[in-house]
């Protein structure tokens, strides 16, 4: 880690050396470690240590973004003559407005200590007690064990200056039995909230159930897990909750402000600050974060900002701006679904015949003004009879409007937790959404998978 | 650079590895995004690494870093040593990793511009008049134009003498309009969907794609699907255009042929696949017309090279022979489960990823028919083309597509435009239901430069080569 300071320093350097208008000056770091294991054998086993500048440069409104990982004094300054260069060749987007002006950023603790504690020798003694609960009952486990520290700094040339550290662990865990798999996953900013043996019997509850039958797609009551809900959760936010979704006329939102639109018991809501979730003071433009409610009680309320998408319409940003140049919006990347009353249990008791899905597969978009997607069950879906979960059952394919399925929410459970995906294809940035589970009156099924 | 190479590998012959290789890879981008006539993003990224892969006692360790330094790379060396030793002690299955043929070797993509020396006013003359063509029509809310250009230079080096340089250029581009009216959103690109059409070519490649002259009717025909009729919801047959059946070879059949994911270290995240080794060989994939091979050495494929990430020189190789499965996609580690050698498909996504099985093009192989032949011929179907979603199982068995646009196929004749298409099917019954494919005047590849796989995740850039085919008893209209 190289510490506030001396990257703070690095920027203003940056930024000093700039002869454009603005400057934006951002400073990624990563040093991180992932340990893969499959059939309880560890087959990967990897560590990266990296280092990004990301600079944006306006110059008479026309912008350009350069990005490098070479530090080297010569390289910086290559790397604002290139970034002029291309600048100076656009036309002027009259619609920018500005960079953000510098606001107070919240203090929150986003580091732990005990994340330099794990060792690859610790994290496979960890996975080696995973393999021994699964042989215990005769399974095979599969999964990822990652963990890293990242440091965020930012700093423009009207002032803003922020500087973040942060550190994550995510363990995500697929125990099979025969043709049966369980899943479970953890993700948190402190490494001993971990509680591997917790995890390894989740999941092994899972598939401890006998082999999968196949039922006739159709619709059908459902309980769907944390894990399920914030996919669907995610897509929203990535559909419809943010302002350039809005402004570009494709959000589900559009002229539904004010109006119900999903079940009032569904209140969603990005907050960065809550400690509920893996906190993030500031967006990537070193905005502080706002708590945006996107349904209250069931009515469209509200939307994400980045500075441009906000000086559209002469708002200030939420604190949603992403690693420039963000062609897809101001997306929120904490979101919450307001917890409920019920229990799992009391939901499962409640219904008469249904599936129960612990998580969903390569989700995709059908229908974007709808909100329609599709996508598979996987690693633990199962057949509710008369209050009770009878047997698994084959993975199913839904195409569905997560708008109506949110309109047929019948219960929310009491307990919520922190789901993640991590980043997938990008630098890494782990945030998560905290979700509860749900029940569903009714979810439309449209397939099997069986050959 | 090579006597840091060799100072690293000396060090690993030394510390007594059974094998130890170093990825030094030098990468840069650039991508253009216009959309409403704005520049809306224009973007320069440089990046640059270098990773060591180190086997000792049977188990992998890998590291990397971005500071390409000798005290670096002797501490980098340390951690992927370690890093392996831990992972010895549980390792499970012993990994077998077999010798290979040491190769001193350089390639470069053959182009005649390079795409990153062509001067940014060029690149955003064209995709400007595009975008400016598209907004002509009232009903086009956004207009979007992507231009990205490409060049990866990498040497391999391992502990068996192997020291491959290799220099990889990319480029591609596309257009899309978006019309919107009263809650209805249409979208159309072209010459496919998610930015365009991608190859391991300069610049040239993207004069050959006639952006400008396909602006207009792109446009009209986003506005068009705001008033056609939905898709049918019935089982009927099917004709796909080439671009949406590269996603369907892409999803259906070379995913499921990767052998890393067939034996299961996928399945924590992207998952497995129905396909088991013994299958090689009599498995009925798909009809008789149906035969696919995983070409790395096509020119111009976006999924074509000299070596891959192990050293194994680039291969064609027949995957589906008269729909019968003949072979998968293999690497050094996996190959012995089929008694064969490595077929060089072992790539990563830059300095600081392994490499994995990756699909290089994978392409089916032209057939007899014309498409237009093939619409005569049809009495009642449906014609789509241009993908917007794409969705598989787990074991890539339960597949669902959407199309951008379709036209009803009656009594061999193109008839009315169906929005928002959508089909579904089972990824063998699929295959074996087809019984056409048309000819070679009317097959062209395709480049997907995103395909995701892996922990830490990977995008891959590979190819597609495919000519128009038809499908018969096929469930389409998934969504009413």
């Amino acid at each position: 880690m190289i510490g506030g300071e001396v990257c703070l320093h690095l920027l203003k350097k940056v930024v000093q050396e700039s002869p454009a208008d603005q400057t934006e000056a951002v400073f990624l770091t990563e040093d991180s470690s992932l340990t893969r294991f499959a059939d309880s054998t560890i087959h990967q086993h990897v560590a990266e240590r990296n280092q990004t500048l990301i600079l944006r440069v306006v110059l008479e409104k026309r912008i350009t973004v350069v990005t490098t990982n070479m530090l080297r004094i010569s390289s910086v300054k290559n790397l604002i003559q290139k970034a002029i260069a291309l600048a100076r060749a656009q036309r002027p987007n009259e619609e920018f407005i500005s960079l953000p002006e510098p606001k107070p950023i919240p203090e929150i603790n986003t580091f732990s200590i005990d994340i330099g504690h794990l060792t690859p020798s610790s994290k496979v003694k960890m996975i080696k007690n995973v393999f021994s609960l699964a042989k215990g009952k005769g399974f095979r486990a599969s999964g990822a064990f990652s963990n890293g520290e990242v440091e965020m700094a930012v700093v423009n040339s009207l002032g803003v200056e922020a500087y973040q550290r942060y550190s994550d662990l995510l363990f995500h865990l697929i125990v099979k039995n025969g043709e049966g798999t369980g899943y479970a996953s953890f993700v948190s900013r402190d490494p001993s909230q971990l509680n591997i043996e917790s995890l390894t019997e989740e999941a092994m509850g899972k598939a401890s159930k006998g082999e999968p039958i196949q039922i006739e797609p159709g619709e059908y009551e459902v309980i769907l897990e944390p894990y399920a809900v914030n996919e669907l959760l995610s897509f929203l936010g990535y559909l419809g909750f943010h302002a350039l979704a809005v402004q570009e006329g494709r959000s589900f939102f559009c002229n539904g402000f004010g109006k119900k639109m999903v079940d009032e018991k569904v209140t969603i809501y990005d907050d960065g600050l809550d400690p509920e979730g893996l906190q993030v003071p500031f967006d990537f433009e070193g905005v502080p974060k706002k708590k945006v409610t996107f349904f209250e009680k069931g009515v469209a309320r509200e939307v994400t900002y980045d500075s441009f998408t906000a000086g559209r319409e002469g708002k200030g940003s939420t604190g949603h701006g992403l690693i420039a140049p963000n062609t897809a919006g101001p997306i929120p990347i904490n979101l919450f679904m307001k917890e409920g009353h019920s229990s799992l249990e009391a939901m499962i008791r409640s219904v008469r015949k249904g599936v129960y899905v612990t998580r969903f597969h390569y989700t995709n978009v059908v229908e974007p003004m709808r909100a329609v997607i599709t996508g598979m069950t996987r690693d633990g879906t199962f057949l509710i009879e008369e209050g009770e979960i009878k047997r698994p059952i084959k993975n199913l394919r839904f195409t569905e409007s997560i708008l109506k399925a949110f309109s047929r929410v019948s219960a929310i459970s009491k307990d919520r937790r922190a789901c993640s995906e991590g980043t997938v294809y990008s630098r890494r940035f782990v945030t998560g959404t905290v979700a509860p589970a749900i029940k569903l009156d009714g979810f439309n099924f449209s397939g099997v998978s069986t050959l | 650079m090579k006597n840091l190479i060799n100072h690293i590998l000396d060090l690993a012959k030394l510390k007594r590895v059974d094998y130890a290789d170093i990825r030094i890879v030098h990468r840069e981008d650039e991508e253009i995004d216009v959309k409403n006539g704005n520049v809306d993003a224009f973007t320069r990224d440089e990046d640059f690494g270098f990773g060591i892969r180190v086997l000792i006692h049977g188990a992998w360790g890998f590291a990397c870093s971005s500071r390409v330094t000798k005290k670096e790379m002797e501490t980098v060396f340390g951690k992927a040593l370690k890093i392996a030793k831990a992972s010895a002690k549980v390792k499970g299955k012993e990994i077998l990793f077999p010798p290979a043929r040491p190769a001193i070797d350089k390639y470069q993509t053959q182009f005649s511009t390079d795409p990153l020396s062509v001067s940014p006013e060029t690149k955003l003359s064209l995709l400007l008049k595009c975008d400016e063509i598209m907004r002509r029509n009232k009903k086009v809310k956004i207009s979007e134009a992507f231009g990205g250009s490409y060049k990866t230079e990498k040497t391999f080096a391992s502990t068996e003498g192997s020291y491959i340089e290799q220099v990889i250029v990319e480029c591609g581009a596309g257009i899309a309009a978006t019309a919107i009216d009263r809650g209805e959103v249409q979208v159309r690109s072209y010459p496919s969907s998610f930015r365009g059409n991608f190859a391991t070519k300069g610049y040239e490649w993207i004069g050959e794609l006639d952006l400008q002259d396909q602006a207009e009717r792109v446009a009209e025909e986003a506005t068009q699907l705001l008033t056609a009729k939905p898709c049918p919801s019935k089982f009927t047959t099917l004709i796909l255009d080439s671009s949406q059946l590269a996603l369907q070879i892409h999803e259906s059949v070379g995913h499921p042929i990767e052998l890393d994911r067939i034996l299961g270290t996928e399945a924590s995240y992207a998952g497995t696949s129905f396909l088991k080794p013994d299958r090689v060989g009599h498995f009925r994939y798909g009809s008789n017309l149906v035969n696919i091979v995983a070409d790395a050495t096509h020119p111009g494929g976006l999924g074509t090279f000299g070596y891959d990430d192990e050293g194994i020189k680039a291969q064609r190789v027949s995957i589906i022979s008269h729909g019968i499965l003949v072979n998968l996609l293999t690497s050094r580690e996996t190959a012995h489960h089929l008694g064969n050698e490595s077929n060089g498909t072992m790539r990563a996504d830059g300095w600081n990823r392994i490499p994995l099985i990756r699909m290089t093009n994978i392409n089916l192989e032209p057939g007899e028919w014309t498409l237009e032949g093939m619409i005569a011929d049809t009495e009642e179907g449906l014609f789509l083309t241009t993908n917007r979603s794409w969705s598989i199982d787990d074991k890539r068995i339960n597949f669902q597509f959407g199309t951008e646009i379709g036209w009803e196929i009656k009594h061999g004749k193109l008839g009315e435009m169906v929005k928002n298409p959508t089909y579904t099917g089972i990824t063998p019954k699929f295959w074996n239901s087809c019984d056409a494919i048309a000819n070679r005047d009317q097959w062209q590849m395709w480049g997907t430069p995103n395909c995701g796989k892996g922990e830490p995740g990977q995008v891959a850039h590979v190819g597609h080569g495919t000519a128009p085919a038809r499908f018969r008893n096929v469930q389409v209209g998934v969504m009413k």
